[in-house]
């Protein structure tokens, strides 16, 4: 499969993203710069995490008028799958591609540490891989990711169950003291209503090792190379071979 | 150029004395103009011109085979094989972070976050060596507060992790913080780039952000105590902009990809004068600049504001005749103007002008090399004599080693730093191999299968007690805390935080800790690279204690044979490497029970600490150790309990007594006396036999205290019952202590 990683000038996990895609998966990919009018035919699309343009006005605010942001939504239009992680979710919310916004956290402070989240939906390109209900251990590193939308559009979101991933804890109870943000009603990710554009806070591209902390992001990533399968004829796609699964600890 | 009257009164405003002054006008042959003056002000200032240290910092050892880069350019470097050196440095930024403690403390991160990818490396690894007042005072955790956030707002920015660090308390930071950036990053060995100004005729550029008037005379600040004119101060506080900070970085690395650089320097302290000279003076250079090109933030500034600002996120660059269209293409590319501001010449000075007239004309070596040098004079400090004797029988019967437990793992000195390394990014680029609070930092080297392990510390209260004793125990266990890691330790840089060097007492501190530092460091074969001198460390006259903190950097041949503190398995046996002896002086021990500095420092024997160290790297790389943690504040009950609070598994352990303490304290002293060169580790069961043949060869002291099992810490002595606390219940003790000083204040608010 083809990764397309668009690059902001304050992207900061676009190397990381990158490295998943090209030496743990070992899959082709490519760095997209902001001000390129081309995606360069990928089959998903990644929104790093960083801070897009500073961000000192909105998150992401800026990152919405980039060029390639353009590209993006016809991409996404055409049901190609696009994933926002951290500050890419910031951006698909401010480009309109995803529903509601994002507060600072209620804690005024930025937060980073492992937490558990859970899936809650299966049927997305970001979670086919995954089962209902799974548990993952991964990373939260944010300040503004308070994730709100007015009463309607939260309602919309849980009816047609859009809602992703929520923030759980350990044994994968939805408590208050496992929101680590103050997100309504513990919402971690979320997707479009043709559920082929996901954004979510936590970080899966920094739990793809063991060696790292976690290997459970895996289940995002292994999702849309099946998602891959599933979609196009398999003799295209450059395979997972062992030899990838051993970069892991490289 | 026209003549300005230099007064007694300009010259005290410029912190230069009367000897200094004729100096200049020496150097000159005349008269200096203003613009002149405060050129030399801000790079014969102490924090520029490390004129009263540069003696004493000769001594160290800075070479060794894997030196790539010693002291004297923006940052050091040491050969970590496959072609790579690690570049790394550590920087203060005290006197800022107390004035403005979120933009002090932002910009220390920014400014030691250039230093480092001046050299052509990617910064990869933060660390921050952070002390403070007692926190039950409101203004310290004011400044603590803003400090971490200052901290976290610039590096979780840029994208730069900050994995680790050490945060100590004493009530006499209250008014003078300690703010230590450790910076380490990535370069391929044979593409190190320098800050050099050379080739007649080539280009010097301006990068980055525009030059205001912030920061003008920060180097001066920074060379001098603090007193009750301290808010007017606060226009000397730059702010910072890691957007700005994350553009340089990429477009400079970009730049540098190309052969087209010759040259490279931030502006940091003392800005456009610092990096002119600087440059010009280590490629035998001239440089001659014209201030009306440069970018201006605000209107009417003079060529000495221009000169003297320390506006933040700036790169001057050296470029090749006939190169810069493709350099100005590449910052173009980041939205960032490179702008032409001079030329490199043949004739050794720096050269200034305004709109094409000249306003400062110096010899570059007049303010760098030939800055003035002192050997200040040095007392014994008159403390000394009474602050070593300890009588500890004089404060009568020791509490029951549960109430010291306890109290020590409230102690913020050694309580959990959750609070605070949650509000740093320590994950961003995956490679964090141990996460904050784990013991020391160690990240993995990607496309290697090497691993870096980091570690910042000083006890400052050993080294107020013994500065000689105390530098070398701070060396000591930084090398400790990265060879527990399985780390081998291959450098190190140092950040000297002392009080005023005019002061005899505070210079005699100065002169026996670098002493110290250097002995250690020769035995232990760790060179020192580079590093900052921070002086004037002083509120209204009351110096700080003594805190030459030191940075070591240690190889890890398998990344994924990093060594952690916490226990991983019910059944491991625990081996205490190392010996007990009646060690209380400078404890936390006599800090949180008696609340008294006081005694001697632990004794070191280099050797056996060099002894242990390999054993420790050895037994890593051979896979026998499965989790080692360094004995330090708090002795071995508090290593211990550290060791059970990540993975919540119990330990049951029997302890010898310490038979030359006094009676009531033979009991005592195995739990919480601080003894150096001292590790507790753990092995498999079947591994318990292998390690102490290993330490019987290496010569190192061992013995086997227990097991781990169970969910509670049980530590016994000779069979008598000392602590026994369920491992939660001490936890939540350790976990809450600092948190609780900040949360309970929000809830008030």
């Amino acid at each position: 499969m083809k990764f397309a990683v668009v690059v902001f000038p304050g992207s900061n996990c676009d190397h990381d993203t990158y490295h998943v895609a090209k030496d743990v998966l070992g899959q082709e990919a490519d760095l997209i710069w902001h001000k390129d009018m081309r995606l360069g035919r990928p089959d998903v699309v990644i929104l790093p995490g960083g801070f897009a343009h500073g961000d000192y006005l909105r998150t992401g605010a800026i990152a919405r008028f980039s060029p390639i942001m353009q590209e993006v939504s016809k991409f996404a239009a055409a049901g190609g799958p696009v994933i926002g992680i951290c500050n890419g979710f910031q951006v698909l919310l401010e480009a309109g591609l995803l529903p509601g916004a994002m507060l600072r956290n209620r804690s005024l402070q930025f937060r980073c540490e492992f937490l558990h989240v859970k899936v809650e939906q299966t049927d997305t390109p970001f979670t086919l891989a995954s089962r209902a209900g799974q548990i993952l251990r991964l990373p939260i590193a944010h300040g503004d990711g308070n994730y709100y939308a007015e009463p309607d559009v939260l309602a919309r979101l849980e009816r047609n169950r859009q809602v992703i991933f929520r923030y759980v804890s350990a044994s994968g109870d939805v408590t208050d003291e496992a929101n680590p943000n103050g997100s309504l009603n513990n919402i971690a990710g979320i997707c479009n209503e043709a559920r082929n554009v996901v954004g979510l806070m936590p970080h899966p591209e920094r739990a793809c090792e063991l060696a790292i902390g976690s290997a459970d992001g895996m289940a995002v990533f292994e999702s849309i190379l099946k998602w891959g399968r599933e979609s196009f004829n398999e003799d295209t796609l450059t395979t997972m071979t062992a030899s990838s699964a051993t970069v892991l600890n490289k | 150029m026209t003549p300005d009257p230099i007064t007694d009164s300009v010259l005290a405003r410029h912190g230069v004395t009367r000897d200094e002054y004729d100096r200049i006008v020496g150097m000159l042959g005349r008269e200096p103009n203003l613009t002149e003056l405060g050129i030399f002000s801000v790079m014969w200032s102490e924090h520029c011109s490390y004129k009263s240290s540069r003696v004493h910092l000769k001594t160290l050892p800075t070479t060794g085979p894997r030196v790539l880069q010693g002291p004297g350019e923006n940052a050091g470097a040491v050969d970590i094989g496959d072609g790579l050196a690690a570049v790394f440095k550590i920087e203060s930024h005290n006197h800022p972070s107390f004035i403005e403690p979120y933009q002090g403390a932002a910009t220390g991160v920014g400014g030691i976050i250039r230093d480092i990818f001046t050299m052509g490396a990617r910064p990869i690894a933060l660390l921050n060596s952070l002390r403070f007042g007692p926190l039950d005072e409101a203004l310290v955790r004011r400044t603590m507060s803003g400090v971490v956030s200052g901290i976290g707002g610039y590096g979780n920015s840029i994208g730069i992790p900050t994995v680790g660090g050490e945060i100590g308390f004493d009530r006499s930071y209250t008014g003078n913080p300690l703010v230590n950036v450790f910076c380490l990053g990535i370069a391929r060995a044979d593409e190190i780039i320098k800050g050099t100004a050379s080739g007649v005729g080539n280009a010097v550029y301006y990068v980055g952000a525009k030059t205001g008037r912030d920061g003008i005379h920060g180097a001066t600040m920074a060379s001098a105590e603090f007193d009750d004119t301290l808010n007017e101060k606060r226009p000397a506080v730059q702010v910072g902009d890691p957007f700005m900070e994350k553009l340089l970085l990429e477009a400079c690395l970009e730049v540098m990809k190309t052969d087209a650089l010759v040259g490279i320097q931030d502006m940091g302290a003392a800005g456009l004068t610092c990096s002119t000279c600087e440059m010009g003076s280590r490629g035998g250079a001239g440089v001659e600049i014209d201030v009306s090109r440069v970018p201006q933030r605000e209107t009417g500034m003079t060529p000495y504001e221009i000169m003297l600002s320390e506006s933040q996120e700036r790169m001057l660059l050296v470029v090749k005749k006939g190169r810069e269209a493709e350099v100005e293409q590449i910052f173009d590319k980041w939205d960032l103007h490179a702008v032409h501001i001079g030329e490199v010449t043949s004739d050794g000075r720096l050269r200034v002008k305004n709109h094409g007239e000249v306003v400062a004309d110096i010899p570059n070596r007049a303010l760098t090399d030939e800055a003035p040098m002192y050997r200040r004079p040095v007392s014994k400090p008159a403390y000394l004599e009474s602050a070593q004797q300890l009588d500890i029988a004089q404060f009568g019967p020791p509490p029951s080693p549960r109430d010291v437990f306890r109290r020590l793992l409230a102690s913020p000195g050694i309580a959990s730093k959750r609070w605070v390394y949650r509000q740093y990014d320590h994950m961003v680029r995956t490679n964090t191999l141990l996460l904050p609070g784990m013991g020391a930092a160690a990240v993995r080297v990607k496309g290697t299968s090497r691993g870096l392990a980091m570690s910042v510390d000083c006890n400052g209260r050993f080294v107020y007690l013994d500065p000689y004793l105390g530098a070398q125990l701070a060396v000591a266990e930084a090398s400790r805390n990265v060879a527990c890691a399985g780390g081998l330790p291959i450098g190190a840089t140092n950040c000297l935080n002392f009080g005023n060097p005019e002061k005899p007492e505070i210079m005699w501190q100065f002169g026996r800790a670098v002493e110290g530092m250097g002995a250690a460091c020769r035995a232990l074969d760790i060179p020192i690279t580079g590093g900052n001198v921070s002086l004037y460390n002083e509120t209204d006259g009351r110096g700080v204690l003594p805190t030459p903190v030191i940075g070591v950097v240690g190889l890890i041949e398998h990344a994924d044979r990093v060594v952690g503190r916490a226990f991983r398995s019910e059944g491991d046996v625990v081996v205490l490497l190392g010996e007990t002896r009646n060690e209380l002086g400078g404890s936390e021990f006599l800090h949180v029970v008696h609340d008294q500095i006081r005694g001697v420092p632990p004794q070191l024997d280099l050797a056996r600490e060099a002894a242990l160290q390999r054993l420790l790297v050895e037994g890593a790389r051979a896979g026998v150790i499965r989790s080692a943690h360094d004995c330090a504040e708090g002795g071995v009950a508090v290593t211990l309990a550290e060791c059970c609070f990540d993975t919540a598994l119990g330990i049951d352990v029997n302890l010898v007594a310490v038979t030359e303490a006094p009676a009531e304290y033979r009991d005592v002293a195995p739990l919480f006396s601080e003894s150096a060169s001292r590790v507790v580790v753990s092995v498999a069961p079947g591994q318990a036999a292998t390690l102490l043949s290993m330490a019987a060869a290496a010569g190192v002291p061992a013995k086997q205290i227990g097991q781990v099992r169970g969910h509670r810490i049980a530590i016994a002595v000779e069979g008598r019952p000392g602590i026994n606390e369920l491992v939660s219940d001490a936890e939540r003790i350790w976990a809450t202590a600092i948190e609780s000083w900040f949360e309970q204040r929000r809830a008030i608010a």
